[in-house]
């Protein structure tokens, strides 16, 4: 058996279909993962993500030791309530983990990352905060979820007071308030609109049962995995890990290089890597019948090296299959997936298939 | 526990295969297989006209999940396939041991039948 959050008994009685994740016991989907997906790009979803740790990180030094620890710039957050999408590397430039930064006061911080990698995120983070004046606090008390689609807003403003329903409709997309004990924050990982609820264990099923009586689905883990895929989301594990560098995974967009004097660790790697990565992340799109997995080989007639799938699916908003695929950064137009034996073309795009419920795909 | 026939018979791999009389068998995946697999978005038939062995591939089923060969369980010809399931894969997950059959072949060897696996059998294999 594994760990088990608040809702373990609620998904059961949904009739979820429980498999692990990361040691924890979540729902794959209570029905069907196509449905659910949809029930997102449509209407509105929730997930429970309470698998995921929240960390809160204060004391004189937390800024210091945030922009020392993350390759992104916590100074970027100049309101209480900002959020910021950052990695975490090691001393080689690979990725430890990815995870989001909210601000809440001055020297005051609340990170949320992988269930997965959170035991190891949280030994390194100890290491690296010798020498700092700072508090690392896993939130251990908390669970989380995400209330995704179109109609998430209008639902969730109606299961919560006057004054937080107030307060989301002045809420800019990656920003949060805090609402006594109802951290609320505008962020997600689906490409639709939504909020992220962050709350006492002890509070959250009563918070799901309000969320579906309001007429929001529960969604399982599957549909958030082709969701985020379609969203063109890096997926920690597959699309990136310890040993690949965020130059190689479309996440330089992540790294503040300036100013130059911040040394980030991993920093002085990345510095090497940047003027030319030999490798790069792009979309993939299959016309033809199948599905693209994880760990496909892809080839080009036009340029040397082979290329792998990190990332597939089919993709139900657009009835075809879709990947995140790591390739040489010489890899353009059409390309091949060997399918079983077979060499199936698929054509580069850039790393984002679905927003807002539309398809957008554009060629690379 | 999902739902297991006493009629039909039943490979290993998890199809199963239903004497229709005269010679004919049609062919599907288990109520367990279209569980596991979760919802089935693309299915390969064999072609009508094609002979197939006892045992040898005759398709795939994908599903968000996986792919998965799909084998027959008697040797013959192809005679018909589900064309249906093209546009709603989806029947396989509603409707495993009707709509959502994928075959149906002339039996070469009709004994073939008597050495698969009956519904105990394959509850042993499958469902442990």
């Amino acid at each position: 058996m594994g760990y088990r959050t608040p809702l373990f008994d609620r998904h059961r009685a949904l009739g979820a279909k429980i498999v692990d994740f990361g040691g924890w016991d979540m729902p794959l989907h209570y029905g069907s993962q196509i449905d659910e997906h949809h029930q997102v790009r449509r209407h509105a979803g929730v997930f429970d993500v309470s698998h995921m740790r929240v960390v809160d990180i204060a004391g004189d030094d937390a800024r210091a030791y945030l922009r020392r620890l993350l390759a992104n710039d916590v100074d970027k957050l100049k309101m209480s309530g900002k959020a910021l999408y950052a990695l975490m590397l090691n001393p080689e430039g690979g990725v430890i983990d990815d995870l989001i930064v909210y601000l809440l006061a001055a020297d005051s911080y609340r990170l949320v990352v992988n269930c997965g990698t959170a035991e190891k995120d949280l030994a390194w983070m100890a290491v690296q905060a010798e020498g700092f004046a700072v508090t690392i606090r896993p939130r251990t008390d908390l669970a989380i979820v995400a209330v995704q689609g179109p109609e998430a807003i209008a639902r969730v403003k109606t299961v919560l007071d006057d004054a937080a329903a107030a307060a989301i409709d002045s809420l800019p997309p990656f920003s949060a308030v805090a609402m006594d004990d109802t951290f609320i924050a505008r962020t997600g990982y689906t490409g639709e609109d939504g909020v992220e609820l962050i709350v006492p264990g002890d509070r959250v099923v009563e918070l799901w049962d309000r969320l579906l009586a309001a007429g929001v689905g529960p969604v399982g883990l599957g549909a958030r995995d082709t969701l985020r895929l379609e969203a063109g989301m890096n997926l920690y594990g597959n699309d990136m890990d310890e040993s690949t560098s965020p130059l190689e995974a479309n996440l330089g967009w992540t790294i503040a290089w300036a100013p130059e004097e911040r040394e980030f660790i991993g920093r002085a790697v990345l510095e090497r890597q940047r003027a030319a990565p030999a490798r790069k992340l792009v979309g993939l799109v299959m016309e033809s019948r199948g599905v693209l997995r994880a760990h496909q080989i892809v080839t080009s007639d036009s340029a040397e090296g082979v290329g792998e799938i990190t990332s597939g699916t089919f993709a139900p908003t657009l009835g075809v299959a879709i990947a995140l695929a790591r390739v040489p950064v010489a890899f353009a137009g059409v390309v091949q997936v060997d399918i079983r034996g077979k060499a199936v073309p698929v054509t580069i795009v850039k790393p984002c298939f679905v927003r807002r419920g539309q398809a957008v795909i554009n060629h690379a | 526990m999902s739902e297991l026939p006493n009629e039909l018979r039943y490979l290993e791999t998890h199809e199963w295969v239903r004497n229709e009389g005269e010679g004919i068998a049609t062919i599907g995946i288990t109520d367990h297989a279209q569980d596991s697999l979760g919802d089935v978005v693309f299915v390969e038939l064999p072609e009508v006209g094609q002979v197939l062995s006892a045992g040898e591939e005759a398709g795939v089923v994908e599903s968000v999940k996986a792919a998965s060969d799909i084998y027959s369980p008697v040797s013959g010809e192809v005679i018909a396939i589900n064309d249906a399931l093209e546009d709603e894969p989806e029947t396989i997950n509603n409707s495993p041991y009707g709509d959502g059959w994928f075959f149906k072949i002339r039996m070469s060897d009709p004994a073939e039948l008597d050495g698969l696996l009956d519904a105990d059998g394959y509850r042993e294999v499958a469902e442990g």
